[in-house]
């Protein structure tokens, strides 16, 4: 089981839960099985074969983007954070 | 390069060409892994962004799109807006900017100092909020003239052929390039142009993890990903808490003796990350800015970081 971190306008779906866990090797399998936990989740995670435009995920601290995208490995002991894109530059 | 022994007909020309430095305490090999900061907080008004506020307005004003009596808008929460209203007071427009209401104090009061107005925006919703309020104005009056970092090419624009080329001009080997993403004009223009000289060198962001505070969206649609921003164009994107931020901003004060901001603690921090993967190479930070704007912030001396600085975007 490996930990992810709900941003604020998803918790919605996870029923107020900032942290919840899921399983998978891959974040492919990890985002499945923390949909099926939450369904609620479901279509804002994802659209189509691809993470949603406007949600970035990270393994590790690393955005899967640029990484291996929904492919990239997961282990138990890895938090997985979920944020909303933002604009940044001040 | 401008001298104690040249003279500047204007301020506006000693924008750019800053130093590079070395950082050898920071490095864990400092003779195979040579990590070297670029200063921007040497520019004119302390930041990276006087690059990008020039390359717009003079860009604007080539395309004849920025004449006199039109005002300048622009959401920003600091470093861009002091830039911008330094350019367009040596160029005489009236500039008003868009600003989170819990940006630090300073950063409010150099505007108003460089005569720009301010209009806030609801510091929960962030620089998403900025963004939204400053485009809704600039729909329902023709005088605004938004250069608007986000979208405007010049602002990568500026990096291609300034910030990237000046280092690329200086070293003769580029790894791997940090930069803080923000608007991502920096690491797409910077980073383009250290790909010509250098194929393989990796362009890596640092980028904030924001605190729950500032993440106040009401759903994922209110997300914003800046136009030029291109993600497939990044090597590596790092997420950067703030806690490992001060200890980059006090990595490069106790050790280098560099004074900088917020942002470039991060990007220090996710240099010495990535120069720790290298076992030789060339490790390029881009620090955009110096500690100055953040005194106020209580993270220098705060215990729990994390606790006093989630409630507002760093950068």
């Amino acid at each position: 089981m490996s930990v992810v971190r709900i941003p604020p306008a998803l918790r919605d779906a996870t029923g107020g839960e900032s942290r919840v866990v899921a399983d998978g090797a891959n974040v492919r399998e990890l985002l499945d099985d923390l949909m099926s936990r939450f369904p609620g989740l479901g279509p804002q995670l994802v659209a189509g074969d691809e993470i949603a435009p406007f949600v970035n995920v990270y393994v590790e601290g690393e955005d899967v983007r640029t990484l291996d995208g929904l492919e990239t490995p997961v282990r138990e002991s890895s938090t997985v954070i979920l944020l909303p894109a933002m604009a940044g530059g001040h | 390069m401008a001298t104690s022994t040249t003279t500047s007909a204007s301020l506006l020309d000693l924008i750019g060409r800053t130093p590079l430095v070395e950082l050898p305490r920071l490095s864990h090999a400092p003779d195979r892994v040579r990590i070297f900061a670029k200063l921007e907080g040497q520019n004119p008004t302390g930041s990276i962004k006087d690059r990008v506020a020039l390359k717009m307005i003079e860009e604007a004003e080539a395309r004849g799109e920025l004449v006199p009596g039109r005002e300048l808008l622009e959401p920003t929460s600091g470093n861009t807006g002091i830039a911008l209203a330094l350019v367009a007071k040596l160029k005489g427009y009236r500039l008003t900017c868009v600003m989170p209401d819990n940006a630090t104090k300073e950063r409010t009061q150099v505007l108003r100092l460089y005569g720009a107005d301010v209009v806030f925006s609801p510091g929960e919703q962030g620089s998403n909020g900025a963004v939204r309020q400053a485009l809704a104005m600039a729909e329902r009056d023709p005088k605004w003239f938004m250069p608007f970092q986000y979208a405007n090419e010049a602002n990568p624009r500026a990096h291609y052929e300034g910030t990237g080329a000046e280092i690329a001009d200086a070293l003769d080997r580029v790894d791997v390039l940090v930069a803080g993403l923000g608007t991502g004009g920096t690491l797409m223009g910077a980073g383009a142009r250290l790909r010509e000289s250098f194929p393989d060198v990796v362009v890596a962001a640092a980028e904030p993890l924001p605190g729950d505070f500032v993440m106040g969206l009401r759903s994922l649609e209110d997300g914003y990903v800046p136009p030029i921003l291109d993600v497939a164009k990044l090597d590596r994107k790092v997420l950067v808490s703030n806690e490992d931020s001060v200890g980059g901003i006090r990595d490069l004060l106790e050790r280098e003796g560099i004074f900088a901001g917020v942002s470039a603690g991060a990007v220090v921090h996710v240099a010495r990350k990535l120069a720790g993967e290298l076992d030789e190479g060339v490790v390029v930070a881009v620090l955009a800015d110096a500690g100055w704007k953040y005194l106020s912030a209580d993270f220098w001396t705060a215990r729990d970081v994390e606790e006093s600085m989630e409630k507002t975007v760093w950068w």
